[in-house]
């Protein structure tokens, strides 16, 4: 078994009197898809939110690569290297498709606070820029609006944009919520060929792409950690089967 | 902004510079003196609200602040006007740092009531404080002699001089805009949670904006301050804010030159609608509600949308409708 890259001890959430997330353990392993379902309401979104800092826990730690980063500001966790999607895809929509993708790129460069510095000198990132965008299959859409772009399109930008800060970890949020048939095979192959490299913790819906996608599947319901373990070992749970019927999926 | 806009604005630009050099012998040049201050005062307020997406209530207190210390350092210290000029840009700019790193900790109406109740109190002050001369405010300042040789008293030389300050804004504006760093506020102002997930600590780039937009606000007060030759409450009053928020919108919000548009046009309505007295007020409401009502995006946000329509339309063009791979 390979090493732990993201872990969570005893993570809790609570609204004012509702405990959204409750005492959840969770380890995530270098290298692999890891998969967070449950029903609706179950706290997978919560939990998302706390990793990435977007929300700050009522208890409990996490720890990236053994460093305790549970103190963190959002914006300092990406710099460690984890990067997230949102469940509404997550462009910027008045900029170009490269512009995008360059948004992410300039960082490295340390001139973003430069407002007196030309935008031109921006133009060296173009190359690495148009390798991502023809790595999602986004060739030929570099000057088009983020806005034009249809749905699975954009999640393809974003993964591109995501990719441009090359994390080791990809947290995403419901990547194919929204998504037609076709599209959701496209976005499976590009999860599947982004985590090659990388690890990838991911909450979402569609049974299939997690089946297919996942190593390790963690099963929450009502802010509780209910099953883990591989799809074979979670669909036969009977407690998971409980929790999903009524919900139409499994 | 598509190739068409582009080129476009260039020559808009272009001509609106060989009018500017023309306006004064035609026009009395300081009524096109004020309207080149608030003309710089509304892009500075345009650089928050059009391109970070903060609207701020309370631009009046920087716009103000400028020119109560360039009118009292002039005539109390006897300072040249460029030091006078620099002086209450570099004190708006600390009041900016101030208040935006209190205001930008909210958004939306938050942001706009405490940008507001800080301007107010700024009011207050200048109200009560005793270098300020309240209700009086400082009069008859000094314009002076630019570098110890142009004479300021001189009409035409004091307009140059104006015009050369707003251009000035004007470029680092543009500028702003279009540099690494303006980049990133349109991504801040196009998805703020998406680039906080980039790695960029958004607040820092939105006090950055603040401090510029309250700095250039600041230059605008200190030039009004020698063209006028007088600080007054008014400078600093909440109307002032308001005032640079209608020339904005009706110009154009996050255009180029829809403040510069919008200040002129508003700036001639007082001039002109002066004699009717209180009806200037009546006529202005009735001007915006027409402007929200019927173009919203301001007379150069519309013009601009006309453009690309046409554009869009033309045979030929360029318009990446469909691109390859589909």
């Amino acid at each position: 078994m390979s090493e732990t890259i993201l872990e969570a001890e005893g993570l809790t959430k609570e609204f004012a009197g509702f405990t959204a997330v409750n005492n959840v353990n969770l380890a995530v392993r270098r290298g692999t898809i890891h998969a967070l379902i449950g029903p609706n309401g179950a706290g997978k979104t919560t939990v998302f939110n706390l990793l990435t800092k977007f929300l700050t826990p009522s208890a409990g730690v996490i720890r990236y690569k053994g460093r305790d980063i549970t103190a963190m500001r959002p914006a300092d966790v990406a710099r460690l290297g984890i990067v997230r999607s949102f469940q509404i895809s997550a462009v910027f929509p008045h900029l170009t498709v490269r512009e995008n993708v360059r948004i992410a790129l300039q960082r490295e460069l340390g001139t973003s606070f430069h407002f007196w510095r030309s935008e031109k000198s921006l133009a060296r990132l173009h190359g690495r820029a148009d390798e991502l965008i023809a790595a999602v299959g986004l060739a030929g859409y570099e000057d088009v609006l983020a806005v034009e772009l249809p749905y699975g399109r954009k999640r393809a930008l974003e993964i591109a944009t995501t990719l441009a800060l090359d994390p080791e970890m990809l947290l995403l949020d419901e990547p194919m919520a929204g998504l037609g048939h076709e599209d959701i095979d496209r976005i499976s192959a590009l999860i599947k060929k982004v985590a090659a490299d990388r690890t990838v913790l991911m909450v979402e819906h569609n049974l299939s792409v997690v089946a297919t996608l996942s190593d390790t599947i963690t099963v929450l319901t009502r802010g509780r950690v209910l099953a883990e373990g591989d799809y074979e070992t979670v669909s036969n749970n009977p407690e998971v089967r409980e929790a999903y019927m009524g919900t139409g999926h499994a | 902004m598509t190739n068409g806009t582009a080129k476009l604005g260039t020559w808009a630009g272009a001509a609106l510079l060989a009018v500017a050099i023309v306006l004064p012998f035609v026009v009395y040049p300081v009524f096109v003196m004020k309207a080149l201050c608030f003309a710089l005062f509304a892009c500075a307020f345009n650089l928050l609200i059009g391109y970070v997406g903060l609207l701020s209530f309370g631009h009046a207190a920087y716009f103000g602040i400028g020119s109560y210390v360039t009118a009292y350092t002039v005539k109390a210290w006897a300072l040249p006007p460029e030091l006078g000029i620099l002086l209450g840009t570099a004190v708006a700019a600390l009041l900016g740092v101030v208040f935006g790193w209190l205001a930008i900790r909210r958004s939306g109406i938050y942001f706009a009531m405490v940008t507001l109740a800080l301007a107010q109190m700024v009011y207050f002050y200048a109200l009560q404080s005793p270098w300020t001369g309240g209700e009086d405010g400082i009069q008859a300042v000094p314009r002076g002699h630019l570098l110890g040789i142009f004479d300021l008293n001189e009409p035409l030389v004091m307009y140059f001089f104006v015009l050369g300050i707003f251009l000035l804004g004007f470029f680092i504006i543009h500028r702003t805009i279009h540099s690494p760093f303006g980049n990133v506020l349109k991504a801040i102002r196009e998805n703020e949670p998406r680039a906080i997930s980039l790695g960029y600590k958004t607040d820092q780039y939105k006090l950055l904006a603040f401090v510029l937009s309250a700095a250039l606000s600041g230059l605008a007060g200190s030039t009004k301050s020698l063209v006028f030759q007088l600080a007054s409450l008014t400078d600093v009053y909440w109307t002032m804010s308001g005032e640079v928020v209608l020339m904005t919108l009706v110009g154009g919000l996050g255009t180029v030159f829809g403040p510069v548009v919008g200040a002129f046009i508003v700036i001639t309505m007082e001039n002109y609608l002066a004699r009717y007295g209180s009806w200037v007020t009546v006529i202005q409401g009735i001007v915006f509600v027409l402007c929200v009502l019927a173009f919203r995006r301001g007379v150069v946000g519309e013009i601009i949308a006309f453009v690309q329509r046409r554009t869009v339309r033309a045979p030929g063009a360029a318009t990446p409708a469909h691109a390859p791979g589909e």
